[in-house]
């Protein structure tokens, strides 16, 4: 087999690579949730004042709760958008199907950044749409709430996730034997029965994993609610950002981190156990 | 060619008791033409198979009757209603699938049960009859099981409950047992068949199996490039083959081409008399209807002679002989096994047994 030296060479590397830059941060981070800060020093007091402090104070329950309800929404308008359009490519795109499907992957290809700014320059005051709708005169005035809010968040993010959440659901799709639809409207079922009874249960895993995509992914953005969120849209990971910056709170801001580790630890654990459950075959 | 009745198709469903009549039914993929023009009528109770090469149209017309398919032009009618324009979940048809098509996510009890439910059947009972099905395949032991716990006869049985829980009045069998192994292949065409007889649900059975067509039909409908060859019971099928083609994928021949000429009959070195028109003509002689001429003696009904042994096949109860009886004019020859049999002997075989055939 395989000499001593080989096998060291090929492993070293990478674990080193996950020692120095995982875990090493990981503890760091951990140990530093259980730390203070006394007149601008961390202080190497081992307490859990910081984890008291995140569920104690109304504001970070608050920014948690509206950060866990924007990546809800994210999901669910991503699912209502990916399904449908996944749906329609898998079963009855025929001819038009590779076309549409590189339609839906090129934006993955453009930057994220592009993407926000996008969304900044159509939601603004002097915006697209705005000035559309003035134009068409349905307002006489621009629309405040379009940009710097959590709609402006939802809607963006949304935008981003979608192709997310589109391709493991296209894939589950796919992967349903086309003789089952088949056998079912040969039982007597109709399209929506069929739908409801064989393709939807079918495809639960790759909805499932595009759930999980879309609400983690949004869990942990920062950038989206810094683009068009304003104070009203303000996500945990910027409270975490300005905690590690400005606010000179590091252990505050790890504890805050530590916790959304855990919630997407429990989270991922949870997708896999229920992916497994309704994996067939 | 056609067993199509010239009715019309209310008449012909009262006065022939067909089940189901197709009527002139083509379909087009594309430029290529996968059914021409077929008529067919199936009786009601009656086994009819669909039996072809692949790519002959056999499954296409399965696929138009259970209405996967839209016929390009032609009819479908059943029970002297219109079915090929009907969605597939309003016809009164079943199918069970090549590869069975079970719902991974259901138990076999729930696969069973999924026809009656979309129909809203009332609980009390989908479970009675469920069960009854069940028992009908001897499958109600794994009632709880998921299918993809079953083997592939088991698999098969629950797709036959499952279609059958829905009383079809046409059940469609698409190469059902090809999935299987040789022995559960010949176990499942004796089931197949004694659950046609004790439940009386027509069956159109699909294959491309011409041993399997013969010993489970009532009749069989053999289809050559999208049109019908021959449809005719296995028996007559067998024994008068309207065409070379049938003659051959239908058991083994020997295809004799030659003419005939004043009253005579000339393939090579054979020669008989008679009494038809002049021209070439290609006859078909089972091997199984040539013996060896021991005393040397024939009939005038007879034909008589010499071959060369070339080859010898032991086939257990029988053997197949290679016999050159000219110069290089070969015969299949089929005798019950005695023994090694070489050189130079005299065969006979009746003049009737040559079945004149078309091209």
């Amino acid at each position: 087999m395989y000499s001593r030296a080989y096998k060291s060479l090929v492993s070293v590397p990478p674990l080193l690579w996950v020692a120095l830059f995982l875990l090493l941060p990981y503890v760091l981070m951990f140990a530093h949730s259980f730390w203070a800060v006394q007149q601008g020093v961390i202080v190497h007091h081992w307490n859990l004042n910081n984890y008291k402090t995140l569920f104690a104070k109304p504001l970070y329950v608050e920014v948690l709760f509206r950060t866990m309800r924007i990546a809800a929404s994210v999901t669910c308008c991503s699912i209502l958008l990916g399904y449908p359009l996944a749906y329609f490519l898998s079963f009855h795109a025929r001819a038009r199907k590779e076309l549409l499907y590189q339609l839906v992957i090129v934006p993955l290809w453009v930057s994220y950044l592009v993407r926000g700014y996008a969304w900044k320059t159509i939601l603004g005051s002097d915006g697209v749409l705005n000035g559309f709708l003035q134009y068409l005169h349905i307002t006489h005035e621009p629309v405040a709430f379009l940009l710097y809010s959590p709609f402006a968040v939802v809607l963006m993010l949304t935008h981003i996730y979608t192709p997310f959440v589109f391709l493991p659901i296209y894939a589950a799709l796919e992967h349903i034997p086309r003789p089952l639809v088949e056998a079912s409207h040969d039982l007597g079922a109709n399209s929506f029965q069929t739908f409801f009874r064989v393709i939807l249960p079918l495809s639960m895993p790759g909805l499932l994993a595009g759930a999980t995509f879309a609400f983690l992914l949004t869990l942990g953005d920062f950038l989206a609610p810094l683009l068009v969120g304003g104070p009203s849209g303000t996500m945990i990971a910027n409270v975490v950002q300005s905690l590690f910056g400005a606010a000179f709170d590091w252990p505050l801001g790890a504890a805050i981190s530590v916790f959304i580790l855990m919630l997407t630890i429990s989270l991922l654990f949870l997708s896999e156990i229920l992916e497994k459950r309704w994996a067939y075959k | 060619m056609s067993a199509s009745a010239a009715n019309s198709p209310e008449q012909a469903s009262n006065s022939t008791g067909a089940l189901l009549e197709v009527h002139g039914v083509a379909k087009r993929f594309g430029s290529s033409d996968v059914l021409k023009n077929i008529s067919l009528d199936i009786a009601s109770g009656e086994f009819l198979t669909l039996l072809g090469e692949s790519g002959s149209g056999k499954t296409t017309l399965l696929r138009l009757i259970a209405g996967f398919e839209q016929p390009t032009s032609g009819e479908i009618w059943m029970s002297g209603e219109r079915l090929d324009t009907l969605p597939p979940y309003k016809r009164r048809v079943n199918t069970v699938f090549q590869q069975y098509a079970l719902f991974p996510h259901l138990s076999v009890r729930d696969n069973v049960a999924y026809g009656l439910r979309v129909k809203n059947t009332p609980a009390v009972e989908i479970s009675g009859r469920v069960e009854e099905a069940l028992r009908m395949v001897k499958m109600q032991d794994f009632a709880g099981a998921r299918p993809s716990k079953l083997s592939g006869g088991q698999q098969q049985r629950v797709a036959l409950a499952r279609a059958l829980v829905n009383r079809p009045q046409l059940l469609l069998l698409d190469e059902p047992l090809s999935a299987l192994d040789a022995n559960l292949r010949m176990q499942m065409r004796s089931e197949l068949k004694s659950l046609q007889r004790e439940i009386g649900i027509t069956f159109l059975f699909v294959t491309h199996d011409q041993e399997e067509a013969m010993a489970l039909s009532d009749r069989v409908a053999l289809l050559r490039n999208g049109a019908l060859e021959q449809v005719a019971s296995p028996r007559e099928i067998y024994a008068r083959p309207a065409t070379a083609y049938t003659a051959q994928f239908i058991g083994q021949t020997n295809l004799l081409r030659g003419e005939i000429l004043r009253g005579i009959a000339t393939c090579g070195v054979l020669r008989w008399p008679l009494e038809e028109a002049d021209g070439p003509a290609i006859f078909s002689l089972r091997p199984e209807a040539i013996r060896l001429c021991a005393d040397g003696k024939r009939q005038t009904t007879e034909v008589k002679f010499n071959g060369a042994v070339r080859q010898q096949l032991y086939g257990g109860a029988t053997e197949l002989l290679e016999v050159e009886c000219g110069p290089g004019q070969f015969l299949r020859v089929r005798l019950p096994a005695s023994g090694p049999i070489t050189g130079e002997n005299e065969f006979v075989f009746s003049i009737a047994d040559a079945i004149r055939v078309q091209e």
